[in-house]
């Protein structure tokens, strides 16, 4: 079945000045998936979702958001949306309330019906009892809670959270992430950009790489793990004494080695035999080996693999 | 038809959303302390050292007086506004709402306009009951408080749009284009007798005609015909808007 395309964003150019931020950018977003949006500091990814979002005007190219071209239908194009930006913040003054209510007027949402969704969307997210606070009173965490929460009151089909759970706690970062989930699930789609990659390979149906303005994968993130499968490696930590280095390296199929005080990676696209390989030699020189393990490469590799071809020395 | 009913309903959601901006801005701004010390007391102040000491007639004084808190009041919440809301990083969120940026800008003007007229009634009130003036064209002073209103909330507003680290800059701007203003437009001394190169600037600034209205309307003689006061406060409110508009829009993304 044909999936329908919520986003579509076309040849996309944002430059400052001669810098192109983002350059000939396209992918597309499909309904209800939750689409990453990778990449490394300045790659673009702010700035792709601040021209989806209407902040800013792309320079060339343009981009859809449920048919309506952000370039011109601007309001129409917003009025399917809702933002939580990075680096953004609640009205500190207004209560937690007043919050929901200026969003949800602000998107021209009913009155009983943002009445309605507002006291279903504090007691979801816990914030019932909080809501004739004063958001200034609010921890760190309760505010990213209450921004989602002005978000979601106004009934968007797709949202926008640009590294919602960055320098958020434990707690209120998984309940993000938990709630997130859960509303894709009821059918809401996602654009979400982070850094953080086990929450993008936890949550996301596809990932998009974008580096120096231009993308550099689309796929999901198993694909893309299974792309770089020379990234495949074998840990193994020795319990007394270690081989040399020139031992380890000596092995058939081993293509690289990284070594961290007494644990080793072998990397090789023929784990098994490498595994087999090990063990003959701690056999043969006597060494016990504490630990021994095949590890697919993870997204976080993919991420670096593509954006940087310096994955290994990063991972130390 | 259909279109016509569309152009409509988008014209009425964007209204909807400046008067939702309104409520938004006297609920936040209204109160904040540069809006106090530079709408209410400066006036006040600049009342004092204007009249203290000095053998002035309240019939000169009032409609002055009337101009000046006018021209503090409505263009002290604009120059807040926006300053503020990209210092505390809530202006993204509200302009990625499907309230267009010119919607917004209005619902700007409109919190100045409504601070400017709310507050100017305390010196005409004042005027009345403890000096002897009266006004002696009522419609004539209600078309030259809203237009004077409407005008200076709109410089207020076109004041805001430079991207500055934070709102003091700002505030300091804008008393940087206030006071020079304020000194040439015939409040403290009539244009007429004011050195020539003055009365060369005098009509560069919008408060000159705002205080010809209000004087004309206590019964005074004044510097500009009344219909010249009329199309310059009008033409000037319709610059700044516009200009606020170019500005707004061309500087909105910087230092978000």
């Amino acid at each position: 079945m044909q999936k329908e395309t919520v986003i579509e964003v076309k040849g996309l150019i944002r430059k400052f000045g001669q810098l192109a931020a983002v350059d000939h950018v396209e992918f597309g977003v499909y309904q209800g998936e939750i689409f990453g949006f990778l990449g490394p500091n300045g790659a673009g990814k702010t700035t792709t979702l601040r021209m989806l979002t209407g902040v800013i005007d792309p320079t060339e190219g343009t981009a859809t958001i449920q048919g309506h071209d952000i370039r011109n239908e601007p309001l129409l194009s917003r009025a399917h949306i809702a933002v939580v930006p990075e680096e953004a913040n609640v009205y500190l003054d207004l209560s937690v309330w007043q919050n929901l209510m200026l969003m949800a007027e602000l998107h021209g949402v009913a009155r009983h019906r943002r009445f309605q969704e507002a006291e279903r969307l504090l007691d979801a997210l816990g914030l019932a009892e909080r809501k004739k606070q004063k958001a200034r009173a609010l921890s760190k965490g309760l505010r990213q809670r209450l921004m989602l929460c002005a978000a979601l009151v106004t009934g968007p089909e797709v949202l926008f959270l640009d590294e919602p759970t960055s320098g958020l706690d434990v707690q209120s970062a998984r309940m993000i992430r938990q709630i997130v989930s859960d509303l894709n699930r009821s059918g809401l789609t996602v654009f979400l950009t982070t850094h953080n990659m086990s929450e993008a390979g936890e949550m996301c149906s596809r990932v998009a790489i974008i580096d120096k303005g231009r993308i550099a994968a689309i796929d999901t993130p198993e694909k893309l793990r299974s792309t770089i499968s020379s990234r495949q490696y074998i840990e193994v930590r020795f319990a007394g004494a270690v081989p040399e280095c020139i031992e380890l390296e000596s092995i058939p199929g081993v293509s690289q080695i990284d070594v961290n005080n007494r644990t080793f990676r072998l990397y090789s696209r023929f784990p098994g035999q490498v595994v087999t390989e090990v063990v003959r030699l701690a056999d043969s020189r006597g060494l016990e080996i504490a630990d021994l393990g095949n590890r697919k490469p993870s997204l976080e590799d993919v991420f670096l693999h593509l954006t940087s071809g310096r994955e290994e020395r990063s991972l130390q | 038809m259909m279109v016509r009913r569309e152009t409509a309903q988008t014209w009425r959601r964007q209204l909807h959303g400046s008067l939702v901006i309104l409520k938004k801005n006297a609920y936040l701004y209204y109160l904040k302390p540069p809006v106090l010390i530079f709408g209410v007391l400066f006036p006040v102040f600049f009342f004092l050292a204007f009249k203290m000491g000095r053998p002035i007639t309240a019939e000169n004084v009032v409609p002055g007086m009337v101009a000046m808190a006018l021209w503090f009041t409505a263009s002290a919440v604009g120059p807040l506004v926006t300053p503020w809301e990209r210092n505390t990083k809530t202006y993204e969120r509200l302009i990625s709402t499907p309230v267009s940026l010119h919607a917004i800008l209005v619902g700007d003007v409109i919190s100045g306009f409504v601070f400017g007229t709310c507050l100017s009634v305390i010196p005409v009130l004042l005027g009345l009951v403890l000096t002897e003036v009266f006004v002696v064209n009522v419609p004539m002073l209600i078309t030259g408080i809203v237009l004077g209103a409407l005008n200076f909330a709109s410089l207020g507003v076109l004041l805001a749009a430079p991207p500055a680290s934070g709102p003091s800059n700002i505030m300091l701007l804008s008393n940087l284009v206030r006071l020079p203003l304020l000194f040439v437009s015939g409040i403290f001394m009539p244009i007429g007798q004011m050195p020539t190169w003055v009365q060369w600037i005098a009509p560069l600034s919008p408060l000159s005609y705002a205080n010809a209205l209000i004087s004309f309307a206590f019964g005074r003689s004044t510097f500009f015909p009344v219909w010249l006061s009329l199309l310059m406060l009008v033409l000037f409110t319709l610059a700044f808007f516009i200009a606020s508009c170019k500005f707004h829009n061309m500087w909105r993304a910087k230092g978000l």
